[in-house]
């Protein structure tokens, strides 16, 4: 059963339309990529989940209809999404960061999510009072996908963890973006413009072009499709 | 040299009331980045209702002292939901403007209720003289300033060891990173007006023994409180506390030994406020942001 569903969406920004109908569906367990050139949507149709973009169509959630849901009240029903820029709260410092993203939980950080999260990123328990700002770029992508955990999501929204980072780095992110998803059970949904490792990390792919879905499918036959090939894999 | 240090030591008392202001200013300001020209005016309505409580239903002053902080706290989140939160999003010229007008709202409705006659208002603490070393020290003041210093205490401890005031820097920081992670960032502005419009109560209470209880009353100690908070860093507690204290006791020597300067405090608040913004415009413990690029 899809945990997600998104249904003829319309987004944009003042009186620029930049989604034009979207509609996809992520079902429960998996990962999905969303892939496409720069401005194609990818970044909107997340914002349009979170809702923090104005749009129209419907957006339903494990039964609920979130469409008119303001932007707390998504995270509150366990919507994680990490917006692009990584979201840090750059002058907090790593353990007030965490402690945000335990924010909508009762009792703050629970010792079973910290201890959890310091597995995947074991720099962390020695970094905690470092100012966040003062992170790597990498470190920063880390401790946002730290963060929105804390909030025991149902689902992950992640915005280009890849950019800006190293090839070793990035394949470490994905590394745990599949642990995250297989071990703690989050679905996630995975926006990227590195579409190799987006392909070899999901299951399924959505391929957006000017605000449309134009190709979609399992990821091992998006691989294969020559013009997602030429247009994203660059081979 | 007696004579000086005693102006010093009245100096830091009357900085204490500017410090109590500046808190409030200092408290919206990281919310919001505004400047809250209505905090003193607020602090008058929330004192005259203290007023009330105590001369009409006969409360003891910290009974009503508790009752009035409970309702200025009200009256401050009432504020940033019913009228604030429509400017969300609107420059800071605009907010600054609405402020201006909650300034002459607060004073006309305060004189339409309670009157222009000054009143003489009993506070917590006698006016008594004791003498310390041959310097003059007064209960009320040694007052005043202990209910600064547990003020700023409890802002501390508020602002970094809870998870609403963990939550209020976040939110007033990053709005949109906090409302991904549930945070309801409009209730937080709200929580910050009514801390703000709770702390100029207090400053107002503390004051009006000493300088008896009118509706224009914090007009002058607004000034003196910008200027401190200004000098403090306009984002720190901490700083709005020194940097009244630093105001108070430059006002209490400019009054004693330039000529004609008790008549001359006002210009050189606004002094002490263009010399630290054109000198160090972060003031003394505002800190530049840190950024990674």
């Amino acid at each position: 059963m899809a945990l997600l569903e998104l249904n003829d969406v319309v987004a944009g920004y003042g009186p620029t339309t930049v989604l034009h109908g979207v509609s996809l569906s992520v079902d429960e367990g998996g990962i999905v990529a969303l892939l496409g050139a720069n401005g194609a949507g990818k970044t909107t149709t997340l914002r349009a989940i979170s809702s923090t973009v104005r749009r129209t169509g419907r957006v339903v959630f494990d039964g609920h209809d979130i469409s008119s849901h303001a932007p707390e009240n998504v995270a509150r029903l366990g919507i994680a999404h990490v917006p692009e820029g990584r979201g840090t709260l750059g002058q907090l410092t790593v353990w007030e960061n965490l402690q945000m993203g335990a924010y909508i939980r009762r009792g703050g950080v629970a010792k079973a999510d910290y201890d959890r999260v310091c597995e995947y990123f074991a720099w962390i328990p020695e970094r905690r009072r470092q100012v966040a700002a003062t992170l790597s770029g990498g470190e920063q992508q880390m401790l946002a996908i730290a963060r929105a955990l804390m909030m025991r999501p149902r689902m992950l929204l992640l915005d280009e963890p890849s950019l800006g980072l190293a090839p070793l780095i990035v394949q470490e992110i994905f590394k745990i973006v599949r642990a995250i998803n297989e071990q703690d059970k989050v679905t996630v949904l995975v926006v990227e413009q590195n579409a190799s490792i987006a392909l070899q990390a999901s299951a399924h792919a959505y391929v957006l072009e000017v605000g449309r879905v134009v190709v979609s499918g399992t990821s091992v036959e998006l691989q294969k499709d020559e013009a997602v090939r030429r247009s994203y894999l660059g081979y | 040299m007696l004579a000086f240090i005693q102006q010093i030591v009245s100096g830091i008392a009357t900085g204490g009331i500017y410090a109590s202001l500046a808190l409030g200013l200092v408290l919206i300001y990281r919310a919001m980045d505004v400047a809250n020209f209505a905090q003193g005016e607020m602090a008058t309505f929330s004192t005259f209702i203290s007023y009330s409580l105590i001369e009409y239903a006969h409360f003891d002053f910290w009974s009503a002292f508790v009752v009035t902080i409970l309702v200025s706290f009200g009256l401050g989140v009432a504020i940033e939901r019913l009228l604030i939160r429509r400017f969300e999003g609107a420059p800071v010229l605009t907010l600054l403007i609405v402020t201006l007008g909650l300034f002459t709202i607060f004073n006309g409705v305060t004189g339409l209720i309670w009157g222009y006659v000054f009143k003489a208002y009993r506070g917590a603490f006698p006016s008594t003289p004791v003498q310390f070393g041959g310097l003059y020290l007064n209960t009320q003041d040694l007052g005043v300033f202990a209910v600064v210093l547990v003020m700023l205490l409890l802002l501390y401890l508020f602002f970094s060891r809870t998870k609403a005031g963990l939550a209020m820097r976040a939110a007033s920081l990053y709005p949109d990173s906090s409302r991904l992670l549930g945070v309801r960032v409009g209730w937080m502005l709200a929580l910050g007006w009514g801390l703000a419009s709770t702390v100029g109560a207090v400053s107002g209470m503390l004051v009006a023994p000493i300088i008896f209880l009118d509706p224009n009353m914090m007009q002058a100690i607004l000034l003196f409180a910008f200027a401190a908070a200004v000098l403090g860093g306009i984002e720190s507690p901490l700083g709005a506390v020194i940097g009244g204290v630093a105001v108070g006791i430059v006002m209490a020597l400019v009054g004693t030994y330039i000529p004609g300067g008790q008549d001359l405090r006002l210009a050189f608040g606004l002094v002490v406020i263009v010399v630290v913004l054109l000198v160090r415009p972060a003031g003394l413990f505002g800190r530049a942001a840190v950024k990674r690029v």
